[in-house]
């Protein structure tokens, strides 16, 4: 292989009230793939991304980031979250939703400065969404959210991006332009993990898939493993959906 | 009203007491934001009841009855209290208003039974703990008020140096956590503050008004502002006018204690807040609905145009008015309007689209078969 490992996990357990919602995983993501992460609801997708990012805690399993622990790493790392988590009535505009991003290199006390102003600039503008800087942020439509929460992960200049369910509530113009901005993350090295509901849409958008139902059912390369054994597997009934076109 | 302000110039007491709830209402309003905008309203009731028991305790263990020693009783009861409900909702399955509900109400229980006990003592000390149920403003002195500026002080110092982590955590918690913050010690540095602010004014307002203090100055400033910082100054601003306003009121009427009328005043400013408050008020809204339902009809008379004039080479060539006649939407005075905003021009019995006219259609023509 000789490339490097961005994501490892190891021996994932994560439990609500005695429930196990994700049973003993194991994953291994290679640098620089914008790799999806597919599976039923329930299946634990957000979960595994949020244990992976510490906001859930397992009962069991370790995290490394590019072989550290991931607690060393948390500059290495961004979180796009599903845009149905925080409340868009809160009195801010989005250019200060975007200047949230470089809190984390900040640290505490230390406020954003002409620097941290410049990247929040640069981020919106990659989005599109320059124009709308000084917009409340419940004023802007769900597709303009999703955007504004992609420029805050993109002002942290992470390597590994991490995305909870961006394509949901959006309009296909938006989706296609946040997908060429992933690829565009790729393309820069970047590694980019992604929750994703549309199966249709896997072989275009993304060249690495992990397919998951409480347990890891299968991760690779989309062209070897995205295949109708493992959608069955995975989603449980047969699986013929048009995706093999 | 001129007779009130010269008491207020001579009176060393009325004084006092002014300052001490327009302080109160300031730091509370302040802190209350962060309250509500947490959807935690109802925490400030919760703790202000849990604070009752702290204030008896403090009295049964110590004899004393100066202000801040109970107080010190209320504000480790209230902590108490706050740790418990947070303890609830997260171990339990007990959702947080189950939690608060049930806190409140135990501890206050609590503390009711001791208030009875205290009174079934033979030393006759024990008289004005009640004062803490609906709080006596006159009972305020110079070191009580000295002690709320104190803790107001150490408060704005506190918002100044955490306001970063303050905003970002009241936005998205979980993406705060990601980003290397502790999100407990914040979390518990709100808190404990709004705790603060809470003991503060119960002599003032007492146990059961508290709350009211605490969001009804947040709550009004909501209506006013989309900003943060604005919100929070404004919310600081009507506490204290609050404070001011209600203090001055039930000091020239007798018999109407100050607390109670100071929560009044907060409720006014909030009614008034929800109705004329541009943007977010009732009022504008409603002007705002009827507003957007005339500019619908015009653009879609704008939009019929649009169908005509586009097949035609010279988008600006005139069409009679008359043409426009199986198209209800249109009048003499919507014409007239399309003319002034340069959409059209007009032309005895001819209309003609202008080219700020056919590009304003033709946009809102892509942005419909986009949101197709």
């Amino acid at each position: 292989m000789g490339e490097k490992i961005a994501v490892k996990v190891d021996d994932l357990t994560v439990a609500y009230n005695y429930k196990p919602v994700l049973w003993d995983i194991d994953l291994t993501v290679p640098e620089g793939v914008l790799m999806a992460i597919v599976g039923p609801n329930g299946a634990g997708k957000s979960t595994l991304i949020k244990a992976i990012l510490g906001i859930i805690k397992p009962i069991a399993g370790s995290i490394s980031i590019f072989g550290e622990p991931y607690a060393k790493q948390r500059k290495m790392v961004a979180y796009v979250p599903q845009k149905g988590s925080v409340d868009w009535d809160f009195p801010t505009t989005a250019f200060d939703v975007v200047l949230m991003g470089t809190y984390g290199s900040l640290g505490w006390i230390k406020r954003p400065g002409a620097k941290e102003k410049k990247i929040a600039l640069e981020s919106m503008e990659k989005v599109g969404m320059l124009s709308y800087r000084n917009r409340q942020i419940s004023q802007l439509s769900g597709g303009q959210q999703q955007r504004v929460f992609l420029a805050r992960a993109l002002a942290q200049d992470a390597s590994i991006y991490f995305m909870d369910e961006p394509f949901q509530g959006v309009d296909a113009t938006t989706e296609i332009a946040i997908i060429n901005i992933l690829k565009e993350l790729r393309k820069t090295g970047k590694t980019v993990i992604v929750v994703h509901h549309d199966l249709q849409t896997v072989p275009e958008y993304f060249d690495w898939v992990t397919f998951l139902n409480v347990k890891r059912i299968a991760t690779g390369p989309v062209k070897e493993i995205f295949n109708d054994d493992n959608l069955t597997k995975t989603y449980g009934i047969n699986y013929k959906v048009a995706v093999n076109k | 009203m001129t007779e009130y302000f010269n008491l207020l110039w001579h009176d060393y007491t009325l004084r006092t007491i002014t300052l001490g709830t327009a302080v109160l209402g300031a730091i509370c309003g302040m802190l209350g934001s962060f309250a509500v905008l947490r959807k935690e309203s109802l925490l400030g009731d919760a703790i202000s009841h849990a604070a009752l028991p702290g204030i008896a305790l403090a009295f049964i263990i110590t004899g004393a009855k100066d202000s801040a020693t109970l107080l010190l009783g209320a504000l480790v009861s209230g902590l108490i209290g706050t740790y418990w409900i947070r303890g609830i909702t997260s171990k339990t399955h007990l959702k947080s208003d189950t939690a608060l509900g049930l806190i409140l109400s135990t501890f206050f229980g609590f503390g009711m039974l001791l208030l009875t006990f205290i009174q079934k003592q033979p030393n006759a000390n024990q008289a004005g703990l009640d004062k803490y149920l609906f709080g006596q403003a006159a009972t305020l002195v110079e070191s009580d008020v000295k002690l709320m500026v104190i803790v107001t002080a150490v408060s704005l110092v506190v918002l100044l140096l955490f306001w970063k982590e303050f905003k970002i955590l009241l936005f998205d918690p979980d993406y705060t956590k990601t980003i290397g913050f502790n999100t407990k010690f914040i979390d518990v540095l709100v808190t404990f503050f709004i705790v603060l602010a809470i003991v503060l004014g119960l002599q003032t307002v007492g146990v059961v008004l508290m709350s009211a203090i605490l969001l009804a100055p947040a709550a009004a400033a909501r209506q006013w502002t989309n900003s943060l910082s604005t919100m929070v100054l404004l919310a600081g601003l009507v506490g204290a006018l609050s404070g001011i306003f209600g203090t001055a009121i039930s000091a020239s009427q007798d018999n109407l204690s100050t607390g109670p009328v100071i929560v009044l005043v907060a409720s006014v400013f909030v009614l008034f807040s929800l109705i004329f408050a541009p943007g977010r008020g009732l009022l504008f809204r409603e002007i705002r609905f009827r507003n957007n339902r005339k500019d619908l009809e015009l653009m879609k008379t704008l939009q019929f145009m649009y169908d005509i004039a586009r097949d035609h080479e010279n988008i600006s060539h005139p069409h009679a008015i008359r043409i426009l006649n199986n198209f209800q939407g249109y009048t003499k005075g919507s014409l007239k309007k399309l003319e002034n905003e340069d959409l059209i021009t007009l032309d005895g019995p001819d209309w003609a689209l202008t080219q700020k006219g056919f590009d304003t259609a033709a946009e809102m023509y892509n942005q419909h078969m986009n949101n197709e």
